[in-house]
């Protein structure tokens, strides 16, 4: 049996640390403000939302006929495109290429669906050297851990810490500068880019249209891994393809005024096919690996099918009140914040993610911010529903919500069980008594409210 | 002008002054208040809790008691948008309660909504000599788009003065089973809430829910702080 993410367990380790709780706090707040400044700008916020929500549920409602147009365009472009069901197979996939062109050393962008798959556990198992060039990614990838977040993989660590690290791992001097620290990793990065046979991205965007895949990015690694080696293997879910390149317009306007709170960002790829005749740049081979992994099954479940909507953006994580108590670890997956607390039950099982669901205010911070308008809370309350239709809540709760709601039933024996409550209510406030779920709970950090008299009901007088 | 006043379970149990402030209000400016004595509690405590069915049968029993009367006013944000946004997804498949759920939905009304929406007052009469900062619950602000109405009833309270509270749209950590499931991160929250409006200097936070304001009071109480939490119809109820 697999195990159940224990968020409750992560998140107190998580408050207990008090450099990660600035850290985080500091940092959503900042992007928050980032964002807010910028999305004012655009008069038409909302109405692009909404073109981004129904071109990306239209996609969705006709995802066999993008994806085969994709197919048709990149194999047109000179591109190879591979079928993949799970990450297994994509990762062997990319173990194949690699064999198969010799690749002693790759090279990778940044990518949450290759984060997804656990990649690079792969292609070390297969004896292939893997290196992160985004400069987050690499870092954790030194430490061996896991990204904290979305957009910003390394939110949780330090200046000294990163420094600490580098020293360890590279042999530098314990720089103090982030400047010098940044200047260090480019060095050593610049080494691995000429050396690598090949070069792995994700996509931000697939066009149907063209077969163009669209990667956004600010520190030029990516624009490095997708044309410096002889090969290039770019992953991506099914869900990933829009029809046109003028719905890009929209999208590349949404996604990074959401995610980091810039205009645009410093780069923006659009690769079609590998090198042309006659051109200079770019990999003699082009791969487009188009990868399945549990989505079909969202995909065909109709109340959850819009998280597939999403773009990666990660402004559900820095609005949530939730994530910037936790960061990212806690969710026990890849993909963390709201979105991560719906797609990790639907990926790994409501079992295994029982308890992320749960572990929401619903306070709706994230889906006003979402820019293709997922109803996050909406869909957190339908795996709540699912969880506890499955025997997901514990006994004390059900009792709970079961005792609450007959009680609820009947007037009378409303006003009978609010007597009882009202004795109860003072003796608890005056003998100090232990009290039981889910007052017990409530009294860690609130007091209880002050005895009310009698009830509304029978003050009323028309 | 006639309304229906769905008091809420909270209320109704332990905070029936607040009851008697929205009756208080609502007849001030000429309403004529009914309250259906079958009413007891939405079900949004079951629904957000993930008891679907549980919650069903709240709701079909809200449905007939709020059926065929005049406008719906609820003293509480979180409360009115589960009528609003959720007995609609609650009775998906059952279209036959359609029809019936989507009258509830037209007439229901939080409180500052529907004084200001409805019958367009901002001026209630009242007078409130404190300085009062005020917090939006998130329901309210997210669910049913309070975000003027509020404000506006308040800055018309004479003696009040309004003390702007910041990070006003970070939710307090109530949410419910979420306080209890979920304790410390809630209380963290809670926390960061309280240090906002220990900052204001204000002498009474104010807002549309009694379960934020008791969550609120909660925390401020186990700090001894003296400042109030009071629900805005206390404050426009006060004369």
């Amino acid at each position: 049996m697999k195990e159940r993410i224990d968020f409750a367990r992560n998140a107190e380790a998580a408050l207990r640390n008090p450099f990660l709780q600035s850290a985080l706090r500091t940092a959503m707040v900042r992007f928050r403000s980032l964002r807010d400044a910028v999305v004012e700008e655009v008069p038409e916020w909302q109405v692009l939302r909404e073109y981004a929500y129904a071109t990306k549920m239209h996609v969705l409602a006709n995802l066999d006929r993008y994806l085969t147009r994709l197919e048709a365009n990149v194999a047109a472009a000179g591109g190879v495109v591979h079928w993949v069901r799970s990450g297994d197979e994509a990762a062997s996939t990319i173990v194949d290429l690699a064999r198969r062109h010799k690749a002693q050393t790759i090279v990778k962008s940044k990518s949450m669906t290759t984060e997804e798959i656990e990649l690079n556990r792969f292609l070390h198992a297969a004896g292939v050297q893997v290196a992160e060039t985004d400069l987050g990614e690499y870092l954790i990838q030194l430490a061996g851990e896991r990204p904290a977040h979305f957009v910003v993989p390394a939110v949780h660590k330090s200046k000294g810490s990163i420094a600490a690290l580098l020293s360890e791992k590279l042999g530098i001097p314990r720089f103090d500068d982030a400047a010098q620290l940044t200047r260090a990793v480019r060095g050593e990065l610049r080494q691995r880019f000429f050396a690598a046979d090949m070069g792995v991205s994700g996509v931000n965007f697939a066009i149907a249209d063209t077969g163009t895949i669209v990667i956004v990015e600010n520190e030029g690694n990516a624009r490095l891994t997708t044309t410096l080696p002889r090969v290039h293997v770019a992953l991506m879910g099914i869900e990933k393809v829009i029809p046109r390149l003028a719905d890009l317009a929209v999208f590349l306007t949404l996604l990074p005024r959401s995610a980091t709170g810039q205009r645009m960002t410093g780069y923006v790829s659009f690769i079609t096919g590998p090198r042309r005749a006659g051109e200079v740049d770019g990999p003699e081979e082009f791969h487009l690996i188009i990868m399945d992994n549990g989505r079909s099954s969202i995909h065909a479940d109709r109340a959850m099918r819009e998280c597939l909507a999403c773009i990666r953006c990660g402004a559900c994580l820095n609005s949530c009140p939730v994530f910037e108590r936790t960061g990212g670890h806690a969710y026990g997956s890849v993909y963390s914040g709201p979105i991560g607390a719906v797609l990790t039950p639907l990926y790994r099982g409501l079992d295994v993610g029982r308890d992320l669901p749960f572990a929401s205010s619903l306070c709706g911070a994230c889906e006003e911010v979402c820019p293709v308008k997922i109803g996050l809370p909406r869909l957190l309350l339908e795996l709540r529903s699912r969880i506890v239709r499955r025997r997901g809540a514990s006994w004390m709760d059900r009792l709970f919500v079961r005792g609450w709601v007959a009680t609820m039933m009947n007037p009378t024996r409303l006003r009978a069980a609010g007597r009882v409550v009202r004795i109860l209510h003072h003796l608890a406030l005056r003998q100090r008594v232990p009290l039981p779920y889910p007052f017990s709970e409530w009294s860690k950090a609130r007091d209880l409210p002050p005895p009310a008299g009698p009830p509304f009901r029978d003050r009323w007088r028309s | 002008m006639r309304a229906t006043l769905f008091v809420t379970c909270l209320v109704d149990q332990l905070f029936p002054q607040v009851g008697e402030a929205t009756v208080s209000v609502l007849r001030r400016l000429g309403v004529e208040v009914e309250f259906p004595r079958a009413q007891t509690c939405c079900g949004q405590v079951a629904f957000s809790d993930g008891f679907w069915p549980e919650a069903q049968r709240l709701a079909r029993r809200l449905l007939p008691t709020f059926a065929d009367v005049p406008d719906i006013v609820v003293p509480s944000g979180s409360c009115a948008a589960m009528l609003r946004e959720f007995y609609p997804t609650l009775f998906r498949n059952q279209p036959w309660l359609a029809e019936q759920t989507r009258r509830l939905v037209e007439r229901t009304y939080e409180l500052s909504e529907f004084l200001v929406d409805v019958i367009g007052r901002d001026d209630v009469g009242a007078y409130f000599p404190h300085t009062v900062t005020y917090h939006a619950s998130c329901h309210g602000l997210r669910g049913l788009r309070l975000r003027e109405q509020p404000l506006r009833l308040l800055r018309q309270v004479r003696g009040l003065q309004l003390r702007p509270l910041e990070g006003l749209e970070e939710c307090c950590g109530f949410g419910g089973m979420f306080a209890v499931k979920f304790s410390s991160l809630s209380a963290s929250m809670l926390e960061t809430k309280l240090r906002a409006i220990e900052a204001t200097g204000a002498e009474v936070v104010t807002g549309t829910d009694v379960s934020c304001l008791m969550h609120i009071a909660g925390g401020l109480s186990r700090r001894r702080s003296p400042i109030r939490a009071m629900h805005l119809a206390e404050l426009l109820a006060a004369q």
